[in-house]
């Protein structure tokens, strides 16, 4: 299969604020054309720092960074990429399309296109019926969406998106997952910020993570979440353990409220069944269950040794 | 595609122009113009007295005050003190704004570089003042046409050149202004604080050093000489015709015409070098 091009480079990124402070730490990261990327990490990891530098707003203390082959924040790279950074920014005396129209200008929309343009993008995010109402009237769901319909004014290459299901009601995050996707299937390539890690796993085809200002691990969500565990209810809980500790085709137990997360090809299920009960141990419930985004998130941000790499 | 400095000015203006406080900015100008001007000076003419605002003029010198030959004086009298302070709210408003609201950051991720950004909202910040000041100067006209119509008095206008150097060094003196409180909004990143410096300076620092050099300190004069609002004064002075009423407060023949024009232009092209330099240089967290 033929590699997609990369849309964002970045190579040794750095933000440093003075001596004490490093808020991204030579991180590196690639993002393909056409794929939905997920930029996961906690409040505070350097996420929207990172995607800051990436559209010039911040400048790097040191390392590379490629936006569609240009330097961030120039005329060259800016015209070509939509963005929503740290939630939507808009003047409240003026109309949702008013808006739109001065952040098309801004953009470099032809005159001619302004109001086709603006329409379209009011109809994309649901918002048409409200366009005509100031700003300042508009429920923080609403002014989401808004920053949304800003980003794609320009039907840019790139869509940086931060935390754009902020403030959402389950119908507005939804519907904001299912544009998204839309999005990454119209050819454009998404990159999308977030702590909400359900919405990252049902949209993104790959995800890295950050905390502490460095990537602790990227991937497809498929290759972050793994096998499938092997979830035991057995007594003596202890003794389960331990027997389940011992065989060599386990490679890892973790008890949870009274449960053993077992790791373990699904090949080797009877095994691990025969082996407790072989042992004089009763087994009350013996299933697999996949692991969700959210248990390996925590995992990695948890961890102390993923924690300072 | 278009350049991105036009874009930024266009994107400018159609903000300003639904700005409710613009408006108002302007509304308040042209009225406190229209009283001090016109009206003050055509009431104490009906009613036959000076009166402590007129300064003891006679109610004959305090009509001719008011009729069309004097719309360049009577329209940009003002503007070394009210009209400027005006103006320095203006510019802290739309720069500073910004960074209140956080459309910075909307404004900087769209097209334009920064200086592209700042030069076309400079460039809309001098036009929207060139239009209220036309409209300044349409509205002294009408008064003041009103006023000799009812009076039947002569209606002359001052020449092209007298109207256009009026308009010229009224222009500068408001952008002079409004270019320091746009610096301000972009250095202290708000609107509070530059507003509130400016007024101070405008209305409290400009007259105190004013005051003691002519008093009390004749070792301040050359500070004097070099403040804004002295040179604005200044400038104003050279257009003035009619010396038998009192100018109006900042007036003053502290320094002379080119001095004045090169002081003034160094203002503004060091508020706005000031304000480039903070745009370019620091991150937009």
């Amino acid at each position: 299969m033929k590699i997609a091009e990369p849309v964002v480079e970045v190579r040794e990124l750095t933000k440093r604020y003075g001596d004490h402070i490093t808020a991204v730490d030579r991180i590196n990261l690639t993002v393909r054309r056409g794929e939905v990327f997920g930029f996961l990490g906690p409040n505070g990891a350097g996420k929207t720092t990172t995607l800051r530098m990436l559209l010039g707003l911040i400048a790097p203390t040191s390392g590379d960074v490629g936006v569609l082959g240009q330097r961030p924040g120039t005329p060259a790279a800016l015209a070509r990429v939509g963005a929503l950074i740290e939630g939507p920014a808009f003047y409240p005396y003026l109309s949702g399309r008013h808006n739109l129209r001065v952040v098309a200008r801004y953009g470099g929309v032809p005159s001619a296109r302004i109001d086709e343009r603006v329409g379209a993008v009011l109809r994309t995010v649901d918002l048409a019926d409200r366009a005509d109402d100031k700003f300042a009237t508009y429920s923080l769901g609403m002014k989401q969406r808004l920053g949304v319909a800003a980003a794609l004014l320009k039907d840019p290459e790139l869509i940086v998106l931060d935390e754009p299901t902020n403030g959402l009601d389950p119908a507005g995050m939804r519907d904001m997952r299912r544009l998204i996707r839309e999005l990454g299937t119209e050819g454009r390539t998404v990159l999308l910020s977030s702590h909400l890690l359900g919405e990252v796993q049902q949209i993104c085809d790959r995800v890295a993570v950050i905390n502490h200002g460095q990537i602790v691990t990227e991937g497809t969500v498929d290759e972050l979440r793994g096998d499938a565990e092997l979830v035991v209810v057995a007594t003596p809980s202890d003794v389960a353990r331990d027997r389940l500790e011992a065989m060599p085709e386990v490679e890892n137990v973790h008890p949870t409220e009274g449960r053993l997360h077992v790791r373990v090809d699904a090949l080797h299920t009877a095994l691990v069944n025969r082996t407790l009960v072989e042992a004089g141990i009763a087994v009350t419930e013996l299933r697999r269950a996949e692991r969700e985004l959210e248990d390996v998130f925590f995992e990695i941000t948890q961890s102390p040794e993923l924690n300072h790499v | 595609m278009s350049s991105p400095v036009i874009d930024t000015t266009a994107a400018e203006l159609l903000k300003l122009v639904r700005r409710p406080a613009a408006w108002v900015l302007l509304a308040v100008a042209a009225v406190l113009n229209l009283i001090f001007a016109y009206v003050v000076p055509y009431l104490s003419y009906t009613s036959g007295s000076g009166g402590g605002m007129t300064d003891g003029a006679t109610p004959e010198q305090l009509l001719a005050s008011t009729l069309p030959d004097q719309l360049v004086a009577n329209t940009i009298g003002g503007f070394a003190v009210f009209a400027g302070a005006l103006a320095l709210v203006l510019g802290a408003l739309m720069f500073g704004s910004e960074y209140g609201w956080g459309t910075v950051k909307t404004m900087l991720t769209q097209r334009a570089g920064r200086g592209s950004v700042l030069l076309g909202q400079l460039t809309a910040l001098a036009v929207a003042i060139a239009v209220g000041l036309l409209v300044m100067f349409g509205l002294g006209a009408l008064t003041s046409t009103g006023i000799a119509l009812a009076e039947d008095q002569a209606i002359n206008w001052p020449g092209p050149l007298d109207l256009a150097q009026g308009y010229g060094y009224g222009w500068l003196i408001l952008l002079t202004w409004a270019v320091l409180g746009a610096a301000l909004g972009v250095l202290l990143r708000g609107v509070a604080l530059p507003i509130g410096l400016g007024v101070v300076w405008v209305l409290g620092i400009e007259n105190l050093v004013t005051a003691m050099a002519t008093s009390v300190l004749d070792a301040l004069e050359p500070l004097r000489d070099v403040l804004p609002g002295v040179n604005a004064g200044s400038l104003i002075n050279t257009v003035l015709v009619d010396r038998s009423v009192e100018p109006a407060p900042g007036v003053t023949d502290a320094v002379g015409e080119g001095r004045a024009l090169l002081t003034l232009a160094c203002y503004l092209v060091v508020a706005g070098v000031a304000a480039a330099w903070s745009m370019r240089r620091r991150d937009i967290t």
